[in-house]
Order: structure tokens, then sequence, then C-alpha cells
């Protein structure tokens, strides 16, 4: 069985808590806040003001420019403000208002769960649907899937890779969607195949989730060109240029290559989902299935959210916040972020909310570097954490570049694996930052 | 206020492993040798280790409470590791206040001023060992001979390489490659320092380090290639039976620290090249180093030596051997 | 004997060789430089703190010494007499600029801005500034990791354990401007030294409307702008609800202290101005 070349780490996945929670819908929110920068690029435009009334689908929202993405109401109801709301950090951020009145769907939205297999459209029809529906990838990156889907002048896509990996411990939204809407999903991977013009699609899952590969694997025969793959479990597989290496053996060079240089499309398992519904269902991206796990979590569920419940809600529904400190996560925990306002409402890119408590919540002590190359061995990317957070300590951005700094996906397994307990992921992502700002800007003096 | 959010940067768990774990792991993995020796030397191999180890874990914790003033390091193992070491390099009929004076330098010369763990540019071990065989060359080459009966005696006798190195002066060297016990050398039967002998005992840790993935297997394979193939080629000149070939070279695989060298102390993290790639390079430099100066130094054996001289190489190594990048040529 | 004479023959011819390829290599890349240079870098502090903008002293003193003009140039450290002997050694006119001092601009301590979360991460300001907002409710108040006291060469800010901020010691405090670069918040600023360092300032740069400031910090700048109605200097502007003095344009009056309903607006060196009653003696 195949895995990615270089590193990797095994943390305990802990998908057992939620693993065998069907798919349950949360109850709609109130008031939702809609923030406008829900994806990578541009922040959307608001396109309502206050006092305008909704309806779930209609788009509140337009893309500025090419490298972003449309937003849609969520619920049905009245705008109650446009403005400066804090995020999931405490930083503020443009945000929608809407007061609930009724479930009221936009017309030309069929909500009916008949499979519709036939697709007729034009490559280009397609992406313009999706761009419509403001897809952007699922599972955290938010990259806008029309943008990832329009092949650029001059390349041409070989492959289309559908990530159901889900390598992020904790978390099976991912699972429990390719379970349940396993034929949606295989649906939405023809139409995804026909949008970049591929004869072959590869559905990535690793061998942790045997009757996700089995269930797929059986609905597959009835698609032509789509093959489901076992992997072999190793995090961090689903990261974009990891899974083109395990499935295909080619490996994207160092920034600013793309995988469309090495022939291959990457698109997350719910994300395929939710082409389906755009281009078959004319339905907007307005939900998602958010798993709310952890140890100290009651009731673990995988929920069916609209965008915009606060975060405070759904833990709520799965039994609360337990008593004491707690780390709470807007997704897994080996690369979600850290939550400080749980006020904030759930988004695109939301895979899960994972609570932490107690004991765990907490950093071990860090010891000296004894040296010991695990770093190293560790790092999916072939660089070297220890040196880069040396650097990064020491402020020497210009030797951090030398050593390949900007290839780093921030995965952690470094900081995972290091016996001192060092927080080397915190000094390289600062390096990381700090070098992307200087390479921005001396682009732009060019 | 009872409930407050915590907030740190992702990765938010951590893998079980840990300084104390790795450097625990270690010692399991010396325990087999040291029975052994135990049972080949008697019950003076645990004093001399005894000493050796509590001296280091005490010169650690007194010059990081005195001179350093900063927290408490000795629960990292690293001090017991050293001193499980040193004494392996000893024989095991040394006065006991020599074994002090080696530690005294193990942790004072060679890792504390340069910081503590970590810090080190040389392994604390190897430079007390050299240290005090230049200082006490008598009291380290007077290997007791193995006995199994309680303490060891007075009577000492020569190593294998020591036997050698006087053979290639007076020129039969022939005839006693011929004799080689190399089954008796395997099982622990020769004179040495007491933790160098038992060499299946020593590939035993061995396989639990690779099995625990403390190590990797680069550097102590890339150091036995280089001496087999180093030794076979220069068998293979001298003679010309092939029996003596092999003999010769097994009898350089097996013979002095190569084993106990390659294995524990050349594969000290802090002072071993970062990267695969470096590993090897710096295995097959002690390697080379190991055999040359064996065959033609004044000192029979050359695996400290080698082991000393290619430290000073490995941040050289760190600073120019990288790890392949993820999407550049293989 | 013979040994001897050949050691020591042997050693001569050795040293002789020696100074002959130095002397021509010396000769061969000798760089031209000008004397000034290294006259007008003793004269500067030498604490190469780069507060100028250059690579160390050396670097300011080659510009000093180049340049036709060198109004634009400044060493803080060195102040306005060790500007002045260069420029008289140089027959330059020297430039003037006001002393100045770091000030820390954020009044939010443990007691009037509470802490609602707890960060576990590395101890950075940087690193927890590009995670979130902070532990407490202002996104822009002082974070307490003490960046701006690792960039300090002078030893002269300090984190105070009671309040949880940086604080500058104006004696110690050469505005080089380390501190203000190492701050991801933006919240220390240059400002106008007075003597027996005076100093009246808006503590605070937080830029959320009133209600908000008010929820997270007690001490905080909630833009009412009654202090903007006092000033007969023109040195106080409101911006996104936040107040600022223009140090260069403020006289040091106090009555904007005596107005703030926050204390937001701080006093250093100075008496709170008497009670309100006293206008009617203050006209005759």
């Amino acid at each position: 069985m195949k895995t990615f070349p270089i590193g990797g780490v095994h943390p305990s996945d802990n998908k057992k808590w939620s693993k065998a929670k069907a798919i349950e819908t949360m109850e709609l929110p109130d008031v939702v806040m809609i923030p406008l920068a829900q994806h990578i690029g541009a922040p959307a435009t608001a396109v309502v003001a206050k006092g305008d009334t909704v309806k779930v689908g209609e788009k509140i929202a337009e893309a500025t420019g090419f490298m972003s993405a449309n937003i849609h109401a969520p619920i049905s109801g009245t705008v109650t403000a446009v403005d400066m709301q804090p995020n999931g950090q405490g930083l503020r951020q443009m945000m929608i208002t809407i007061k609930r009145e009724g479930d009221e769907w936009a017309e030309g939205i069929d909500l009916s769960t008949d499979l519709v297999k036939e697709c007729n459209l034009s490559s280009a029809e397609i992406i313009a649907r999706i761009k419509e529906a403001g897809i952007v990838g699922m599972g955290g990156a938010t990259f806008p899937t029309h943008v990832k889907l329009s092949i650029p002048e001059g390349k041409r896509a070989e492959i289309l890779i559908i990530n159901g990996v889900e390598c992020e411990p904790y978390l099976t939204s991912d699972y429990r969607t390719m379970l349940e809407r396993g034929e949606e999903l295989l649906v939405g991977t023809s139409i995804l195949m026909k949008a970049v013009s591929v004869e072959k699609a590869v559905i990535g899952v690793e061998n942790n989730k045997p009757d996700a590969i089995k269930h797929l694997k059986e609905l597959a025969k009835g698609y032509n060109g789509i093959e489901v793959k076992a992997l072999k479990t190793m995090y961090p597989q689903g990261g974009e240029k990891q899974l083109i290496a395990a499935v295909t053996g080619r490996e994207v060079p160092a920034p600013p290559a793309l995988p469309i240089d090495v022939g291959a499309v990457v698109c997350n398992a719910s994300t395929a989902v939710a082409v389906y519904e755009a281009v078959q269902k004319n339905k907007p991206l307005v939900q998602r299935v958010v798993t709310v796990t952890g140890k100290s979590i009651k009731d673990t569920k995988n929920l069916l959210t609209r965008f915009g419940t606060p975060v405070s809600a759904l833990i709520e529904k799965c039994g609360g916040l337990p008593e004491g400190d707690n780390r709470v996560l807007n997704g897994g925990p080996m690369m979600g972020r850290p939550m400080s306002n749980l006020q904030s409402p759930v988004m695109k890119g939301c895979s899960g909310i994972t609570v932490l408590s107690g004991a765990e919540a907490l950093r071990g002590e860090p010891s000296a570097c004894i040296k010991c190359a695990k770093c190293v061995e560790a790092c999916p990317m072939g660089l070297e954490p220890y040196l880069l957070a040396k650097q990064a300590k020491k402020k020497a951005w210009e030797a951090m570049e030398k050593n390949d700094i900007v290839s780093c996906i921030e995965c952690g397994c470094c900081q995972f694996t290091c016996p001192a307990n060092i927080a080397l992921l915190d000094y390289v992502r600062l390096g990381k930052q700090t070098v992307m700002g200087i390479i921005r800007a001396r682009n732009a003096k060019k | 206020m009872a409930n407050r959010t915590i907030v740190a940067s992702a990765p938010h768990i951590h893998g079980s492993l840990s300084t104390t774990k790795l450097m625990s792991d270690v010692i399991i993995a010396l325990i087999p040798a040291l029975a052994v020796s135990v049972y080949v030397y008697g019950w003076g191999v645990l004093a001399v280790t005894a000493v050796s180890i509590g001296c280091c874990v005490l010169f650690e914790a007194l010059i990081q409470k005195f001179l350093v003033r900063g927290k408490q390091t000795i629960t990292n193992l690293s001090a017991v590791v050293t001193g499980l070491l040193l004494a392996m390099n000893m024989p095991a009929n040394i006065p006991l206040w020599i074994v002090a004076v080696g530690a005294l330098i193990a942790i004072g010369v060679a890792k504390m001023p340069f910081g503590g763990l970590g810090k080190n540019p040389f392994n604390p071990a190897i430079v007390a060992r050299i240290f005090l065989l230049i200082a006490y060359p008598v009291q380290m080459t007077s290997f007791a001979l193995p006995s199994t009966e309680g303490f060891v005696d007075a009577y000492s006798g020569a190593t294998p390489l020591a036997a050698i190195k006087g053979a290639m002066y007076s020129g039969n060297v022939g005839e006693l490659v011929a004799n080689f016990d190399i089954l008796g050398m395997f099982a622990g039967n020769m004179a040495g320092s007491f933790g160098e002998v038992a060499t299946l005992a020593l590939l035993l840790g061995f396989a639990y380090l690779l099995v625990r993935r403390v190590i990797t297997w680069h550097i102590p394979v890339s150091i036995f290639v280089t001496v087999a193939a180093f030794a076979a080629i220069y068998g293979a000149v001298s003679f010309d039976d092939p029996h003596l070939v092999s003999n010769f070279t097994l009898f350089h695989l097996l013979s002095g620290g190569v084993v106990l060298g390659a294995v524990f102390m050349a594969t000290d993290y802090v002072t071993s090249p970062m990267t695969t790639k470096g590993m090897v390079i710096y295995g097959v430099g002690i390697g080379l180093l190991t055999m040359i100066i064996r065959l033609w130094g004044s000192y029979p054996e050359g695996m400290s030596f080698a082991i000393l001289i290619m430290n000073s190489v490995v941040p050289l190594i760190n600073k120019y051997v990288k790890p392949r990048r993820f999407g550049s040529k293989r | 004997m013979n040994t001897l004479i050949f050691t020591v023959v042997t050693l001569c011819v050795v040293g002789v060789v020696a100074a002959l390829i130095l002397y021509f290599v010396a000769q061969k890349f000798k760089v031209e430089e000008d004397p000034r240079i290294d006259d007008v870098e003793k004269m500067l502090p030498g604490a190469n703190c780069g507060g100028c903008g250059y690579p160390g002293c050396r670097g300011l003193a080659c510009a000093l010494v180049e340049q036709e003009d060198i109004s634009s140039l400044y060493c803080s450290v060195g102040g306005a007499d060790c500007m002045k002997a260069v420029a008289d050694y140089l027959g330059k006119a020297a430039p003037v600029k006001e002393p100045q001092v770091a000030t820390v601009r954020c009044g939010g301590t443990c007691e009037k801005r509470p802490r609602t979360t707890t960060y576990a991460g590395t101890h950075s300001c940087a690193i927890a500034h590009s995670l979130y907002t902070g532990e407490t409710n202002c996104a822009y108040g002082c974070l307490g990791y003490g960046d701006c006291v690792e960039a300090c060469a002078f030893d002269a800010i300090h984190i105070n354990p009671e309040t949880g901020l940086a604080e500058v010691d104006a004696d110690k405090c050469t505005a080089c401007g380390a501190c203000v670069a190492a701050c991801p918040k933006g919240i220390i600023e240059l400002r106008k030294r007075w003597p027996k360092n005076r100093a009246i300032y808006v503590s605070c740069v937080s830029k959320d409307k009133g209600p908000a400031t008010m929820k997270a910090c007690k001490a905080g700048c909630i833009g009412c702008g009654k202090c903007l109605k006092v000033c007969e200097f023109g040195a106080i502007t409101i911006e996104n609800n936040l107040a600022f003095i223009d140090s260069t344009k403020c006289r040091l009056c106090r009555k904007c202290v005596a107005e703030c309903p926050t204390g937001a607006i701080k006093m250093i060196g100075l008496a709170p101005l008497p009670p309100k009653e006293k206008p009617t003696t203050e006209t005759k």
C-alpha cells in the first residue's frame, strides 16, 4: 500500500469517538453572522444592506475579483447589520448579521433528495455554476474551487484526485459524508472530471476507514474512470502535495509550482458533494458537516450545520464544554486554529470543532534540543525544522529563505514528534510568515 | 470566570516521545551487554558502573545547582547514559578513583561547560575515555582476563588488537590471524574494556534501539560496512589464503570497540549529524579513521579517536548536507 | 652548533618571505578610505543599535562623511551634543532633532483589563499576535510577552509583572526605535522628551467603538472627544474612536488630563491641575 515518500507521523486518530455517529441536522440558529472572508483571496463584497430581507441561498456577497468566492444567505430573514465583528481569534472582520424568520429557500433550488446522475453541461458551464455557488475547498484550506478548476493556458490536467484521506486526527466529517452520500460524491467526481477534462479520477482514502473504502469501491463500479485507492495511514497524507505523491508518485516541485504542474487537480470529498449539489440541484454552499469531538465532549456528533451558526451552539448541542480550562479548535488537533471567541460563526472551511480539556489543553514544558533529528525525519517536505526554528529565533530571515522555508506546509509533524517538547512550529510559522512578506514586498518592487 | 479558553497554536497534541524516554531506551539496550560483562568479569563490573553513573549524575547535579543555577536536568537521564557508556569503556579491574576522574572529565569538561545536554560538540564519554587513556595508560590498558569466579584476579592480558599490533611489528600476523577464536569473541570471551566484549549482547541492544526507533540504521551499518570493506581489502592484499582474509575481516569487526562504538557511542544524538545522508558520511568517516589508526597508527585501537575526530566534522556536515527536499530530484 | 645556525637562518628566511608576501598583499588589496570615517566613528556612541537606520555606527559614520547635507542623519543615542561635535569636525551644519523618548501607549493593567483567555504558546508577542488578538478582549493592547524588552539594547524597557505592561525607563531610553519596530501591536511611539521626563499622552491605541473598548478595558480611550474641546493648542486629534496628542504641539497644560473620563490620558512628572472651581481667580 502506498503513501507519500518523505517523513510523516502517526498520531492516534481517535476517530472512534465520532465515527459511528450518523450525520444529524443542526437546528437553525436565530441569528447568524456571515464573515465576508471565508476563503483564501480577497474578501467578498456585500450586496445586501441593513434592513434587506433574504431567502436561503440568495447571494448576499459577491466575489471581489477572480480569487474570491460568492457568499449566500444560510438562513432566511432580515439583515440587521453589516459591520465589523470579532472572528474566532478576536480579530475584527466584516460580517453580515441576519435575523432568522422561518426557513424559506430561494426559488430555483431543488431541495429533493433524488439522485440526478445526468449532466450535459460543458466544462465552462460547470465551472460557472461552481463559481456562482461560492464553493471553496472544504478540507480547511478554503481555496476557491472555480479557480482551481480553471486550468491555466498551456497546462493540462491528467488526473483528478478526490481527497477522502481525512488524515487530521479526531475528525470524521468527510468520513461520514463518504459513507452517507457516496452516490452524490461519485456524481460530483464525474462532474469535476468533466470540468477539468480528464478521463481518470482517483478517490484516495486512508486504510483506517475500511468501510468507506469498501462502500465507495462498490459504488464506483457504476462510474467510468473512477478508482478508489486505499492509502497507508500516515499524517499529513491529506496535504495536497503529499496526496498527489501518494497517488501518482509525482512530486510537486517547491513553490511557486502548483499541483497542475504535475498534471493533478485535487478536490476534497465534501467539496465534490457540494459540487454535485451546485451543478445538479442549483444549490449554493450554505451548510456543511461539522464534527464536534473531543475526549471530554459528552455526546460527540457530526452535524450538518448552516454557516454562521455560533460555535458555542454546536458545543452546547453536544453536551457543552466541560468544567475547567479548555482549548477549543476550529479544525482538528494537528492543524486546527485555536479559538478565543466561541460566539464566532461556523464557516466554509470548518470541518470540525475539537475540544481539548484539562491537562491535554496545556503544552508540555520545553527542554533543551538534543539534536535527535526526529523533526528532520518527520518533516514531510524534507526541511530541517530544528534549524529553521533556530534561525527564526535569531531573525535570520535570509538564511531561512535559503533553507526553503516557503515549502513548509505547517503540518506540525516536527513539533508533534519533538521529544524535548520544543514549540518548533511556532517559530517556523513566524519565520514563514515573515519570509513570505519579504518575498511579496520584493516581487511588488519589481 | 471558572472556565477559561486556553489558546496556543497548532499542533495541539504531542507524540509520546520525550528525552527521558529515549535515554531510558538506550539504558535498557545496554543492559544485556552489562549482564554479559558481569558474567564474564565478575561483580567488579558493577562497582565500576555504579561509581561511574553515580559520579556523572552527582557532578551534573552539582554543576547545574551551583554553577549554572538553572533547572535541574538530571531527570532526563542523559548523565546516566554518559556514566554507563563511560564505565563500559573501561577495564573491569580499574581503580575506582580513576572512574571518578573520568566522570568529572565527561561531565565537568566535555558536557556542562558547553551548556549541558544538546550543546556539547564532543561525546562526553569518549572525551573522558581518551583523557584517561592518555593520563593513565597503564591502568586503562591492564585488562582483566575473563573470569567467572567472583571478583577478578590481578592477571591482566593483552587485547586481541594489542596482540595483532605486536604481531605486526614482529611480522607473524598470518599465524595469529589463523588462530583467532572468532566465535569466542562473538560471545564475549576476550580481553578488553568490559562493555565492548559482549558483541552478541550489544547487537541485541542495537536491534532493540532499531525496533524502538530510537536510532536509525545509518550510522552503525555504515561503520560496519566501511570497517569490513577496509579490512577485507587490506587482508586480500596481505594474505593469500581466503580463510585468513575472512578471519581478518571478522576479527576487525568483532574486536575492540567497533560494535559498542558504532551502536552506542557514534549514534549519540548531540554529536552526530541531523540527516540520513550526513549520517552515512559520518559513519564511513569513522570506519575509515578507525582502520587507519588500527593498521598504521601507534595505538592498537582507533574507534574512540575516530568518533572524536568525526564529532568535530559534524557541524560542517550539518551545514552542507541537506535532506532531500520534497519535489526536488531524487 | 650547525643545527642551531640552520634553525635560526631558516626561521629568519621564513619570516622575511612571509613579511614580503604580507606587504605586497596589503599593497594590492589596499582600500582607500577617508580617515575621517574612523574619527567620526569614534565620536559616535558605539552602541551599534541600528536606531539611525544604518548597519552599526560605522555605517552612520560613512554616511555622515560622504553626504553633503547631513540634516537627515541623526544619532538619537548620542543626542545633540554628539551630533554637534561630529558636525563641527566635518565642517557641516549639525542636524537638529528634538530629543525623544519611547512611550508605551497602553494602560490596560491586569486589573483594568481582565484576562478572558489564557495563552499557552511560546512567550513571544510576534507569535501570539499572529495567532490571535490576545488574552484580553482588547485587540489592540499590550500583550506583555516582552518582544520590546528583547529588542532593547540599553536595558531601558521592562515588563512590570504587576501590571503585565511594558514600561520605559526614560533615563536609559535613547529613542533608538528598536522597541517601536519590535512591537507587533504598534503601541510604542517615540515622543518629544520634556525636561525631567515630563509627559502627557493618550495611553491607549484601541480603535474600537466606545462601548466595545469600555467592555474590554477600564482604562481605554473611548473617543468621547472631551479632551479635544479643551485643548487650546490643537494638539489633539480624534480618529477611529481614538484620541491622539501630538507631542510636538502639546504644551503640557494638563487640561485634557482632567477631562478624560477613563483616565486614558496619562501624565508623568506633573502635578494634577487644581480643582475646577478656580476659574474666577484665574481670569484676573
